[in-house]
């Protein structure tokens, strides 16, 4: 029999109640001591612009304008709060969601859309961004993310005492893929290389239908502790602890001290992507609890209790928001079809005879119609 | 099989020059040449450092080159891949050993789902050099898992290489090669043939399409044998059995099998009008039904007689007491050359 008693939110780190209270933390308020009202306002922006992205994309895709799309609506603080915990030279290994990373590591979040377009696979630069390809298959890029850190530590970039050159790793992945094989050997080899990364695991509470309680009957931050890798449970959508807990799994991989795996409580009040319908495995009741727990309210009402939220500043946020809507909009719109002849290309890094041969036949096709005089447009393919 | 240590030290003070080794050896060496070119080429795998690999592959390299560079791995294929792609990204040029070719199916989601589509997925702005080397091929008396040939699996794959040398010359270049191709590439080592001897100019550069073009290694006249790594040793007994009843016949080593080289099986067929493939794979959906579908559509008109297959068996590969009853030997190629000579 399943366990089902519902996910238990005890042991969270917080900064912020969900009133936008501050909570002090012994260990954490040093790392926050930094973020004067400039940079409270700054994670604010983020979150805002990342939620109007969110909703703007999710529009295109009602419109037919995108395939698909995943949301990342409730997420905010979880990503915008431990992407602003990096250095420009850490490097992130995503999963689908996380937009709110892409943007803060400064890639045009129009660019993310191409891929659920249907234009490419991953329309940005992974080495100029330190943000690696979106990947699909769930918790595979673990690996990749915990072999990268191993290069690190050949590289010798780890503990060498020095900010400008010391570097970490990120990855990010969801509750579900705290089930998948490839996580737990991505723990068993990063604890025992002592590599530095950061697990970052957002537990959204659900695996498109199936809840956390299908994938664990311990909090998910326990995983990390059985692999000799130690683990804190974060409130993930206070801004403010998933930025210190962040910074400071961050600290403790860049200076030798080795990976972390971090459980950011969050919630997906999104559906899981634009082809699901939460309604028929979750409760209204259930998403109303989450709302009265939004990330952005909560750093919203902090800032209003500080007094250094003026109406300007949300009027200046909101603008901007808009104009982003309306770039990815427009931008989105022109993307066009790429051509038939580049699927054939970047197979491999060198010349393979397969592939030239069968593309030279496929031109040599394609031209058949044109030589006929014939349009293949609208034509069975 | 197992050399001693004054051996090994032996035979690692003098790579140079001609000389006679097993194809595990020239393995040995040619992974011991990438080492020693390129400090970012890692070796990674289980039990390939102190014990120097089940088969003694990797023997003396971690000796030499360091944990860091040879690296004992956790028992975990995926994670040796995945870690590996991780690795790569970073700059490294991985070769991994898989321990026996059952195994490698832990593996097989990162090296079809993340290793082979990654530069294609980048547009090109990543590239993936990792290396995995399986041994392959049964003939030794294991236990199951340990004797399967799933090469077709792979190669089915777009973006991976997919090789298997047939010789200790070929194994010492061709995995030299490997190394330095910006591909990934599944390098499959016939393992039945470890332990068997050849002349390797260890001096040699590895250079040419070691990993494109099929080479004639048996010049003939009537019937063209396509085969690759283990099953080239066999064609060409088969081809010294026919000479005696005067059958000639030529013998076309693939190499590859992505890519596949079906130019130069093509430019043998129209000379002999026959073919025969042998491999150990199972034949259903194999290598043999490949090569016979293209040269049917190159050279139809040469033909003189249906391409024929010779190969392993739509079963399981069965125990060890009739293993060899499974694999295609020397009477059954030859009843293939017969069986196409007489159409």
């Amino acid at each position: 029999m399943s366990q089902t008693s519902p996910p238990t939110d005890d042991g969270l780190v917080q900064l912020l109640t969900p009133t936008g209270e501050r909570v002090p933390h012994p260990d954490l308020d040093a790392r926050v001591a930094h973020l004067d009202a400039d940079g409270l306002r700054a994670l604010y922006r983020d979150m805002v612009l990342v939620r109007r992205f969110d909703t703007e994309a999710t529009s295109l895709q009602r419109q037919g304008e995108l395939a698909l799309f995943a949301q990342g609506l409730g997420q905010e603080a979880a990503q915008i709060g431990s992407a602003h915990a990096m250095t420009p030279h850490d490097h992130v290994f995503p999963s689908y969601r996380e937009h709110g990373v892409a943007h803060v590591r400064g890639v045009d979040l129009a660019q993310v859309l191409r891929l659920f377009r249907g234009i490419d696979h991953g329309g940005w630069d992974p080495v100029a961004h330190g943000f690696h390809l979106y990947t699909l298959v769930i918790g595979s890029h673990t690996l990749h993310a915990t072999g990268y850190a191993m290069g690190l530590q050949r590289d010798g970039l780890v503990g060498t005492g020095d900010p400008e050159r010391d570097a970490a790793v990120v990855v990010y992945f969801g509750d579900g893929a705290t089930s998948q094989g490839d996580v737990n050997e991505a723990l068993v080899f990063a604890a025992v290389n002592n590599a530095p990364v950061v697990f970052f695991c957002q537990n959204n509470q659900w695996a498109i239908s199936e809840p956390t309680t299908k994938q664990a009957r311990v909090p998910l931050a326990d995983r990390g502790p059985g692999f000799g890798v130690p683990s804190v449970r974060v409130d993930g959508n206070d801004v403010l602890a998933t930025y210190a807990v962040t910074q400071q799994a961050l600290e403790r991989a860049r200076t030798g001290g080795g990976p972390t795996f971090i459980e950011a409580f969050t919630y997906r009040m999104g559906a899981h992507t634009t082809s699901d319908d939460p309604t028929r495995y979750r409760t209204s009741a259930e998403e109303e609890y989450w709302r009265r727990r939004d990330p952005i309210d909560r750093l919203r009402l902090h800032l209003e209790e500080l007094g250094e939220l003026s109406a300007e500043f949300v009027e200046q946020v909101a603008d901007e928001a808009d104009a982003l809507g309306e770039r990815i909009r427009t931008e989105v719109r022109a993307m066009g079809r790429p051509s038939s002849a580049s699927m054939f290309e970047h197979v491999y890094a060198t010349p393979h005879s397969v592939v030239e041969g069968e593309r030279a036949w496929f031109e040599r096709y394609e031209a058949s119609f044109t030589d006929a005089g014939q349009s293949r447009e609208g034509s069975h393919r | 099989m197992s050399t001693t240590t004054t051996e090994v030290r032996a035979a690692d003070a003098g790579t140079r020059g001609t000389q006679r080794l097993t194809f595990a050896k020239a393995i040995n060496l040619g992974l011991r040449r990438a080492l020693e070119s390129d400090p970012r080429v890692l070796l990674m795998g289980e039990d390939i450092g102190k014990l120097g690999g089940v088969f003694r592959v990797t023997d003396g390299l971690q000796k030499d080159f360091g944990e860091d560079r040879v690296v004992d791995t956790p028992l975990a294929e995926s994670g040796i891949v995945g870690t590996a792609i991780g690795l790569a990204l970073r700059g490294y040029r991985p070769v991994c050993e898989i321990q026996f070719d059952g195994f490698v199916f832990p593996a097989f989601d990162q090296i079809t789902t993340q290793l082979s589509k990654m530069h294609y997925r980048s547009q090109g702005r990543l590239t993936l050099p990792v290396v995995i080397r399986i041994p392959y091929g049964g003939g030794i008396g294991a236990v199951e898992h340990h004797s399967e040939s799933p090469e077709v699996l792979f190669a089915h794959t777009a973006g991976l290489r997919v090789v298997s040398p047939s010789s200790p010359v070929e194994a010492y270049r061709m995995i030299q090669q490997s190394i330095t191709s910006p591909d990934p590439v599944i390098f499959f080592e016939p393992k039945g043939r470890y332990w068997e001897k050849g002349d390797v100019d260890l001096d040699a550069p590895a250079d040419g399409p070691l990993l494109d073009k099929a080479r004639v290694v048996r010049a003939g006249a009537d019937v063209t044998v396509v085969a690759y790594g283990p099953t080239v040793q066999t064609a060409l007994k088969a081809a010294e059995a026919a000479a005696a009843e005067g059958t000639s016949i030529e013998v076309v080593d693939l190499r590859a099998l992505s890519p596949l080289d079906t130019a130069t099986v093509a430019e043998s067929v129209r000379r002999t009008g026959r073919c025969v493939v042998v491999h150990e794979a199972p034949v259903l959906y194999g290598t043999g039904g490949e090569v016979a579908a293209r040269i049917t559509e190159e050279c139809f008109y040469h033909l003189q007689a249906p391409v024929l297959r010779v190969g392993g068996f739509h079963a399981p590969y069965p125990v060890a007491k009739v293993e060899h009853d499974y694999l295609p030997g020397l009477d059954r190629v030859l009843d293939a050359v017969e069986r196409a000579l007489a159409f």
